[in-house]
């Protein structure tokens, strides 16, 4: 059936459209940080992961064990030497200081490696494909990074739901001058979020690296990707993110069944006609 | 008895206008004084003057943070390609109606961004112009994804030769430059500027002393667009060439038009001056540096934003209080027999 094909393919799609999202989710959820830089900093992880491979001859998966610790660090200084001073002045600080940042990693990367396109080779799992009864067959990487995304969200919800930190972080995205008053760090915790939110980021990066070529100039449209992905699922709810990039997979795929060269064009308008008729997405949680 | 007048200019604002006139006159006379590369160099001073005044207007007084307005850039470019191309219109009335189009796109585009705000809006404003852009790589009357060139046809329109051609495309985009200069400036010191002063200071005080902040929104979105769709008509006529890629770049027509504003001095009408001129320094210092002087420019931009966030010339407003292009109303005292009791000193600030 090529319908349900279509709907298998654009799903597992969204399983990576999700894990793009999930940094930027967690980001603009705890502290109402729009990262323009988001998109960069997967690219960038991609390339660490690259350099990472290069110098340890680890395969790309193994290189999550580098890529991880300095993406997490990257974005804990990120925030606490740089980002926590752009909080408080309302929209545009943020906005500026990570288009800045954006530009600056592009226009690093672009420097140190050349315009050239890039990419982690994984061997045979990025061929392999599983048949399945009525002619459909489903590659078997999209569903390990869909798993990856699975096992992301869940893992993140228990942070939100189990633990101190998590109660922490909701905290200071409800009520973040309440949280302080009760004995939150807020600096810390903001340092802290970006720090894990890098985590995924690296994730996100090494498997996209493997997936697709990347070059410096990347950046952007993972940003769009990503940013998409949240608005639809709804602000602040982790397994909204994961539907909202199912649905932007999903549209995807449609555009490319009808058209190959459609296929962004039909994700993007998707999302717009989903912001006309329901502005806070999906299913909002948090409230902006 | 109160003796006080609104005062609309300054001193400084009046010795500027005078000692301005004789630079602007050299600018309209620099073809007959200079050669082709400087006039190439000022025309795109020009122009890029034009879209942070623009941005400026956008973000500073309305506080509508598009980063999306490469989307006018774009369609006023492919504007005039068609309608000189396929549409085999003369090359200044399809210019003349590369703006209107514009902000008539701008309109079914304001009814989808407008419900968007902050953040939303700002990446909502971006995915529009990616649809655009898109949709032009796709359109083969468009040229699809490699555009259109002007021939030389079209180009001779404007003139038989090239140093002709030069001098009227250097002054068209000074008079564009300019008008779109005086179109934000009596905008801003219109009724509507008021009420985007106050709307910049607060969006809720300003509504509820009765601006309809919506309408004063919308007006100016629209009004934007199409002047941001004139210059891009004007910057791809010298182009001679326009791409889905070029068109629409976001980091050619927007980001480095943002880092101009927030450099010179967001919300001032000042600011767009001083960080234009700051970026083209930059670049023609660190021209044979590759992307650096782009670094440079991000690592300035991010340093203002932090340290003095509003800009090189909102830290020379604090210091001295001077104002070249006022907009505000300030009252002064008028000096008469029956107000000898009642002291007023100016009133600072907008």
């Amino acid at each position: 059936m090529n319908w349900i094909n279509i709907l298998i393919q654009g799903g597992l799609l969204g399983g990576f459209y999700a894990l793009f999202a999930i940094g930027l989710s967690m980001s603009f959820g705890i502290m109402r940080l729009v990262n323009i830089a988001h998109g960069d900093l997967i690219v960038l992880a991609a390339y660490v992961g690259m350099v990472a491979t290069w110098y340890t001859g680890l395969d790309p998966f193994l290189s999550l064990v580098i890529v991880v610790p300095v993406m997490f660090a990257l974005g804990y200084t990120l925030q606490r030497g740089l980002l926590n001073q752009t909080l408080s002045g309302g929209l545009l600080p943020p906005l500026l200081v990570t288009f800045g940042i954006s530009i600056i990693i592009q226009n690093g990367l672009l420097q140190g490696f050349g315009a050239y396109d890039h990419r982690l080779q994984e061997g045979a799992i990025e061929t392999a494909s599983l048949r399945l009864p009525g002619g459909l067959s489903i590659g078997v990487y999209p569903l390990v990074v869909f798993a990856v995304a699975l096992f992301a969200i869940a893992s993140l919800q228990l942070l939100f739901y189990r633990t101190r930190l998590g109660r922490a972080f909701r905290a200071v995205s409800d009520d973040s001058d309440t949280a302080e008053l009760m004995g939150i760090d807020n600096r810390k915790l903001y340092a802290l979020a970006l720090g894990i939110a890098m985590i995924f980021t690296a994730i996100a990066g090494v498997l996209f690296g493997i997936r697709t070529i990347f070059a410096p100039s990347a950046g952007p449209i993972r940003l769009i990707l990503a940013f998409e992905a949240v608005i639809i699922g709804g602000l602040g709810s982790m397994w909204g993110t994961l539907i909202g990039g199912m649905v932007l997979g999903v549209a995807q795929a449609i555009g490319a069944a009808v058209d190959p060269t459609w296929q962004i064009l039909a994700g993007h308008l998707a999302f717009l006609a989903i912001l006309i008729v329901r502005p806070s997405g999906l299913f909002p949680r948090t409230r902006d | 008895m109160e003796s006080v007048r609104v005062e609309r200019g300054t001193k400084a604002s009046r010795i500027f206008a005078i000692c301005a006139l004789p630079l602007v006159a050299a600018l309209i006379a620099m073809p007959w004084w200079s050669d082709p590369g400087d006039m190439r160099l000022v025309g795109e001073m020009a122009y890029f003057l034009a879209l942070a005044q623009l941005w400026n207007l956008l973000a500073g007084y309305a506080g509508l943070v598009s980063v999306g307005q490469q989307a006018y850039v774009g369609l006023g470019g492919y504007a005039l390609f068609y309608m000189t191309g396929p549409l085999n219109m003369n090359v200044y009335w399809a210019l003349l109606l590369a703006g209107p189009f514009a902000g008539l796109m701008a309109i079914p585009v304001s009814f989808a961004v407008f419900r968007l705000r902050g953040a939303y809006f700002a990446i909502g404003t971006w995915v529009v112009s990616e649809v655009f852009a898109l949709s032009a790589s796709l359109i083969a009357v468009l040229g699809a994804g490699s555009g259109l060139s002007l021939t030389p046809a079209i180009l001779r329109q404007i003139s038989p030769d090239r140093a002709g051609r030069d001098t009227m495309l250097y002054l068209m985009t000074l008079a564009c430059s300019a008008l779109v200069f005086a179109i934000v400036y009596l905008l801003l010191r219109s009724r509507h500027g008021l009420a985007l002063t106050a709307i910049r200071d607060s969006e809720p005080a300003s509504a509820s002393l009765g601006v309809n902040t919506f309408r004063t929104k919308f007006i100016i979105y629209i009004v934007t667009a199409a002047c941001t769709g004139l210059i891009g008509g004007l910057i791809f006529l010298q182009k001679l060439r326009i791409s889905p890629e070029a068109g629409f770049s976001i980091n050619d027509w927007t980001v480095v038009v943002i880092f101009m504003v927030v450099i010179g001095g967001i919300g001032t009408l000042e600011g767009p001056f001083v960080g234009m001129l700051v970026f083209i320094i930059l670049r023609e210092l660190l021209a044979d540096y590759g992307t650096y002087y782009l670094i440079l420019l991000g690592l300035i931009a991010i340093a203002v934003m932090l340290k003095a966030p509003s800009g090189i010339w909102g830290w020379v407003v604090q210091r001295y209080d001077v104002q070249l292009f006022p907009v505000g109303r300030r009252l002064a005292p008028i000096p008469s027999k029956d107000a000898k009791d009642v002291v007023l000193s100016p009133q600072p600030g907008p």
